[in-house]
């Protein structure tokens, strides 16, 4: 006699496909953002495993900060062609140059690719958007709901969250207002590697260790390249490395790694002692309300 | 009822399980309690010696404890996300936290224990396992400790595990322990609750959390994340009932795949087969199931909580919303409704006559309310047949009249057909949790 207990990762699989269908089946019009990373190609994994043998019912969404490593936008592209998914990309460094938003100091563009994004959603009308966001990453992301009602400025109250009862999700919206909708919330760092490895999914070459040409600034390893160039009085050194998360290329480092599998990733995952944000994220570094805070204001 | 008994608490986290895609599986428990019993330290504690803290967290709450003078380092800080509530010092929100050892993956429903925060209890605990509750041992069982055991049984938890804390405080008196138990039984033996398991820890020094205490030789049950691991809860599933609410019709519109229909769903309770007889509701018409379909390929069978899609030997007009069940077993069809439901929303208020729009699996009617049983009081279990209005954090047992049927289950017996929400159809805002035929039982 079988014994009928899924395995957690086919668990969390089996409930990230239901939040899509149900998003699918209830919105007027869905669209997946995709950033890149790890997480958003996962969630797009996902997605063709909800419609199969359909293709994707609806739009992927690229905020392209003009700052990504061109591997990520190589595997952007694969997997659009391979999947037969519509590619939408808004563009900050057009913004920055009809003057939507302004470029910030420090060179980041977390902050300002907010209102690229709240625009694109606005223009084509999508009152759905699927993120990446999982609650283990960061705690204000811990109370983040599965379907995260946005008012009509896009923004996020903590205090004006539905309750989410079962799996019984309540999208409803009037004209204006919209959700986003986190189908990985209930998966760790370490469970996304697993399934990674398991479902042998195609992911940039960062998240593998080479050696790379790095710089040491407070800490954190930058690669040299035509985002991070070296300073005056810095030395580079090469060192084998891989990359945890991808952000923007200015600002996101690496860290030290011998992974150069898969499996290898998911064994050095399970050991590791610092969080990935932590690790590698510069942006993240500023307060500890700092995703609290880009939050409300619309932040993925 | 009794204490955690079988072996030791050998089942210590020395790593996070590195895990394959089949070696674990998953258990969900909610934990309640006020900010004063300590629930904070003791999630703080089983992530801190369960080795899921990372070390930058951990820098972090100890900077903080240093700046606020605190004697010791205050895991609580670990699980107080929201600015908001850091300032106000209490936790708002059902917050989710998650750690894995090499035999499980938890998932935490951290819930406050405020009375004016049931709706956060209810939400918690509607996907759960397990309910944690926690007692201060100087202070014995408390109205709120009722009230969580209450909610915990109203929304079908299987099983509770009381967490009596701080028992360095009573200098691990055995006899302390045993009052409380012997106090939480016999109010307990009222309610339904399946299985219920109790543990004498100190959430602070960090006895029999993840390590064995050497401070209650006394006790020998096992430690809380031993019990945790081992706790059976295949059996709590509905594999018996087959119940497949349609949700979405995959029916691809490109050359390759044109004559392909499916339904997609999520099983919620059952096993289904292909080669199975099935009826599919509102229709009433019968038919025989071809294939279930995953993108991995077609499966033997699906049972909860797999999402499949299945595809039948006859072509039937099915559409979302529709339930596919066995000839011989099928739920309920009903426009009337009995429910015990919490009301959650803070802004409107319950009564007899008012219209919602109520989901129930994947269907979406209206209902309106036909009348108000009665209100059932969460510390005393009193019921109040006089009440005409529900409001926050009331629960009530209510009459429901539906637009149209729908095809449902005794929560009891199924929490996925038994269960529904009300939403307000002109704010939008989930107003009320459902809980079909569930009945409260007294003290």
């Amino acid at each position: 006699m079988k014994s009928h207990v899924l395995s957690q990762l086919r668990s969390l699989e089996a409930e990230a496909i239901h939040i899509m269908r149900e998003v699918v089946a209830e919105m007027q019009r869905p669209v997946l953002m995709f950033s890149g990373g790890k997480d958003s190609i996962v969630m797009l994994h996902l997605a063709a495993k909800a419609f199969a043998p359909a293709r994707i019912p609806f739009p992927i969404l690229h905020v392209d900060t003009g700052l990504n490593f061109q591997t990520v936008l190589d595997c952007r592209d694969r997997w659009a062609s391979r999947l037969g998914v519509q590619l939408v990309v808004a563009s900050v460094p057009e913004a920055i140059d009809r003057g939507l938003v302004q470029e910030e100091p420090n060179g980041s563009r977390n902050r300002i690719q907010t209102p690229v994004l709240l625009e694109a959603l606005e223009k084509h009308g999508f009152d759905a958007a699927f993120g990446g966001g999982r609650r283990d990453e960061e705690k204000a992301r811990a109370k983040e709901r599965v379907f995260s009602f946005r008012d009509d400025f896009g923004q996020w109250d903590p205090k004006n969250q539905r309750p989410e009862i079962w799996n019984l999700y309540n999208g409803r919206v009037h004209m204006g207002e919209s959700i986003r909708v986190f189908p990985l919330s209930n998966w760790t760092e370490l469970d996304i590697w697993s399934y990674i490895e398991a479902e042998d999914i195609d992911l940039p070459d960062l998240y593998l260790a080479r050696e790379r040409e790095v710089v040491n600034r407070g800490g954190m390893l930058y690669e040299v390249n035509e985002f991070t160039p070296l300073k005056e009085g810095e030395t580079a050194e090469v060192r084998l490395t891989r990359y945890r998360t991808v952000g923007d290329a200015n600002l996101t480092a690496c860290v030290e790694s011998e992974a150069t599998t898969m499996r290898q990733v998911v064994e050095e995952v399970a050991a590791v002692r610092l969080t990935e944000r932590g690790a590698t994220r510069g942006d993240d570094k500023v307060s500890e309300a700092a995703m609290e805070d880009r939050k409300k204001e619309g932040y993925f | 009822m009794t204490t955690a008994t079988e072996g030791t608490g050998s089942a210590v986290a020395q790593e996070p399980g590195v895990y394959e895609a089949g070696s674990t599986d998953l258990l969900r428990f909610a934990t309640a309690g006020s900010v004063d019993d300590g629930k904070s330290t003791l999630i703080g504690r089983l992530l801190f010696d369960s080795k899921t803290i990372f070390e930058d967290q951990l820098e972090s709450v100890e900077q903080v404890s240093k700046d606020r003078g605190n004697d010791y380092t205050d895991l609580a800080l670990l699980t107080d996300g929201l600015r908001s509530e850091r300032e106000q010092g209490i936790t708002i929100d059902v917050a989710y936290r998650y750690f894995a050892t090499p035999k499980r993956k938890f998932i935490i429903a951290d819930t406050p224990g405020h009375i004016q925060y049931t709706r956060n209890m209810v939400t918690g605990a509607s996907t759960a396992d397990v309910a944690l509750i926690l007692v201060d041992a100087r202070k014995g069982v408390l109205e709120q400790s009722r009230r969580h055991t209450f909610l915990a049984t109203l929304l079908g938890v299987p099983h509770v595990v009381v967490c009596v804390n701080k028992m360095d405080l009573v200098d691990y008196s055995e006899e302390v322990f045993e009052n409380i138990r012997h106090e939480f039984t016999e109010f307990a033996a009222r309610l339904r609750v399946p299985d219920m398991t109790f543990i004498p820890v100190s959430a602070l020094k960090g006895d029999n959390v993840v390590d064995r205490s050497e401070n209650m030789p006394w006790y020998e049950g096992t430690t809380l994340l031993s019990h945790l691991e081992r706790l059976h809860v295949a059996s709590d599933r509905n594999l018996v009932d087959v119940r497949f609410p349609v949700q979405y019709v995959i029916r691809p519109q490109q050359n390759d795949a044109r004559d392909y229909r499916g339904y997609a769903g999520t099983v919620a309770s059952g096993v289904m087969k292909p080669g199975d007889r099935v009826l599919t509701l509102p229709s009433g018409l019968e038919s025989t199931i071809e294939s279930i379909d995953t993108a991995d390929g077609p499966v033997d069978e699906a049972y909860p909580p797999m999402s499949v899609t299945v595809r039948l030997t006859d072509e039937i007009d099915i559409s979302r919303g529709d339930m596919i069940c066995r000839p011989n077993n099928a739920p309920t069809v009903t426009q009337d409704i009995d429910a015990q439901i919490c009301w959650m929303d803070e802004s409107a208020s319950l009564t007899q006559g008012k219209k919602y729009a109520i989901k129930h699996t994947t269907r979406w009617a209206r209902a309106m309310v036909k009348g108000i049983n009665y209100r059932v009081d969460v510390n005393t279990l009193h019921r109040d047949e006089e009440v005409t209005e529900i409001k926050l954090n009331e629960i009530a047992r209510v009459k429901l009249r539906v637009t149209q049927p729908l095809f449902v289950d005794q929560y009891q017996t199924n929490r996925q057909t038994g269960s529904f929400i009300l939403v307000d159809e002109s704010t939008n805002r989930t107003v009320a949790a459902g809980m079909i035929g569930a009945v409260a039982h007294g003290y």
